[in-house]
């Protein structure tokens, strides 16, 4: 059992860090991820941590300095959101790519324009084939757990690979909220030692990091870095059941929330799950069966657990929070929907985009997206693939 | 060029070379559209086609002296023949295309015995 403490979500984050306590970090402040640097560098400040802060004029910039820093062989971790992601993009191919394990807390937020600083997953969407492992966390315990458990996904010897952890901006990232923060000790013990494969500072065994692959090489390349990056399915099994024994908060690919009868199923990410937990309690309450598959890995996807899992559904929604942006559902809905396709039984699955930029989403909304799944089953037919939650005017 | 073309799973993780320098055993004379000639009899070793060669694509005796081209690794940009100080000029370009089939011997002789 840990301490219980109030803080937000960005200062579970900058704890987690503060615990870890990694050799470099480098960031660039952006709404609404901002007060984890900051945090950082007060911990720095006040002598509670002894990282290198190493402060830049860009997030290309940030990511760039993580990069070097982690080819030199440090364990490097950063925090960014939105556009300072964006800005990233780039150099967050050339991490994957050279097989650097860095860890990024994502305080997810809308893409401008029109410019909008609240949260939604246009950011964390935008990178999902950048080849990082992506963990999305409900709430604020999450987001100080997933840190932790990031560091020791990421650098697992099979994965070798950078990890973020996101959480929904302002949602999370500036509420309050009570949860566990465990003993410095534990967490250093948890996480150990980190050994790098080939340190650039290690001069006794000089090597190149990021040389040039011609057409005969990049390939292999390539698909050599995506087994790594699918290996993080197993590791963060292990790494979140190993994280229960040591804390009792046991983590695994997705958490199902009422799903052993569950008949009509939302699956989300996100601080969403906590309304749509209330929501099924009070459906529940009045006999419905609902339930929530709450995805927490979404890069590597879990496509054949979650498929098993919901072929016993009698129709599933999908919550996206961005834009379907001219594909046929948002990213979370394709994944799902292409997933059980090679299951037997097909249940009907529909696509909701809510909360974008920073939109509220209440129980109300939640429990039409279960009215809706219960008039598909009644019916037999699906009315709209596609809708929206809390959008002014019908969509379609 | 590595000895062996590796296979997806045989790769170095990160793409991390472990034999630093091992650029020497990529061969990219083949890339070449002009070749550079070299002229033993009017050249006088400054070594400036040595300092501005972009692919190390000098050759240098043992007394420190030009010693031909490397046309293993020489990509035919022609900055030798550009920077060279010597009065004729000492090196001269040629289409790979013309050249074929000829001796370096030949080829000197086409170029430099104007």
């Amino acid at each position: 059992m840990g301490k219980k403490v109030a803080l937000t979500g960005n200062e579970a984050a900058a704890h987690a860090m503060r615990q870890i306590n990694p050799d470099v970090i480098a960031a660039f402040p952006i709404t609404p991820s901002t007060p984890i640097p900051q945090g950082v560098a007060q911990f720095i400040a006040d002598g509670k941590m002894d990282t290198e802060f190493v402060t830049v004029e860009s997030e290309h910039s940030a990511m760039s300095a993580c990069v070097g820093a982690a080819a030199a062989g440090g364990r490097v971790m950063t925090a960014t959101s939105a556009n300072g992601l964006a800005l990233m993009w780039e150099i967050l191919y050339i991490a994957s790519g050279s097989r650097l394990p860095i860890v990024t807390a994502i305080a997810a937020r809308a893409l401008s324009g029109p410019l909008n600083i609240h949260g939604d997953h246009s950011d964390v969407m935008g990178i999902r084939d950048a080849g990082w492992i992506e963990i999305a966390a409900e709430n604020s315990q999450e987001t100080y757990d997933g840190l932790i458990q990031a560091i020791k996904i990421a650098e697992n010897k099979d994965v070798m690979t950078p990890a973020t952890v996101f959480f929904d901006g302002f949602d999370i990232s500036h509420s309050i909220e009570i949860w566990e923060m465990e003993e410095d000790k534990k967490v250093k013990d948890f996480i150990g030692e980190y050994t790098p494969l080939y340190p650039l500072l290690n001069t006794k065994e000089p090597v190149t990091h990021g040389a040039w692959a011609p057409p005969d090489w990049y390939f292999e390349h390539r698909m050599n870095q995506l087994e790594g990056l699918l290996n993080a399915k197993e590791v963060v099994k292990q790494v979140g059941k190993e994280f229960g024994k040591e804390f009792g908060r046991e983590y695994g690919l997705f958490e199902e929330y009422k799903m052993d009868d569950a008949e009509y199923v939302i699956v989300a990410m996100g601080s969403v799950c906590g309304t749509t937990k209330d929501a099924i309690d009070s459906l529940r309450a009045q006999g419905v069966k609902a339930g929530l598959l709450k995805v927490r890995l979404f890069r590597p996807f879990p496509y054949q657990e979650i498929a098993e899992l919901l072929s016993n559904a009698k129709a599933v929604a999908v919550l996206d929070r961005v834009s379907p942006a001219g594909a046929q559902g948002g990213p979370l809905f394709t994944e799902v929907r292409s997933a059980l396709y090679d299951v037997n039984n097909r249940p009907p699955v529909v696509d909701y985009t809510y909360g974008l930029g920073g939109r509220d989403t209440q129980p109300k909304h939640i429990k039409s997206v279960y009215e809706a799944l219960m008039q598909i089953v009644n019916t037999g037919k699906v009315e709209k693939q596609f809708d929206c939650l809390n959008l002014r005017g019908t969509w379609g | 060029m590595a000895d062996k073309l590796l296979n997806w799973n045989e790769v170095l993780i990160g793409a991390t070379i472990k034999d630093p320098g091992n650029s020497k055993n990529y061969e990219t004379g083949s890339w070449r559209v002009e070749k550079p000639i070299w002229n033993p009899d009017t050249c006088i070793n400054c070594m400036f086609c040595w300092v501005y060669c972009p692919d190390s694509a000098i050759k240098v005796d043992e007394k420190g002296n030009m010693a031909g081209i490397d046309y293993d690794h020489c990509k035919g940009c022609g900055i030798c023949v550009e920077q060279c100080p010597s009065k004729p000029k000492s090196l001269a370009m040629i289409l790979e295309a013309n050249a074929k089939n000829k001796t370096e011997e030949d080829l000197r002789k086409e170029l430099f015995s104007k």
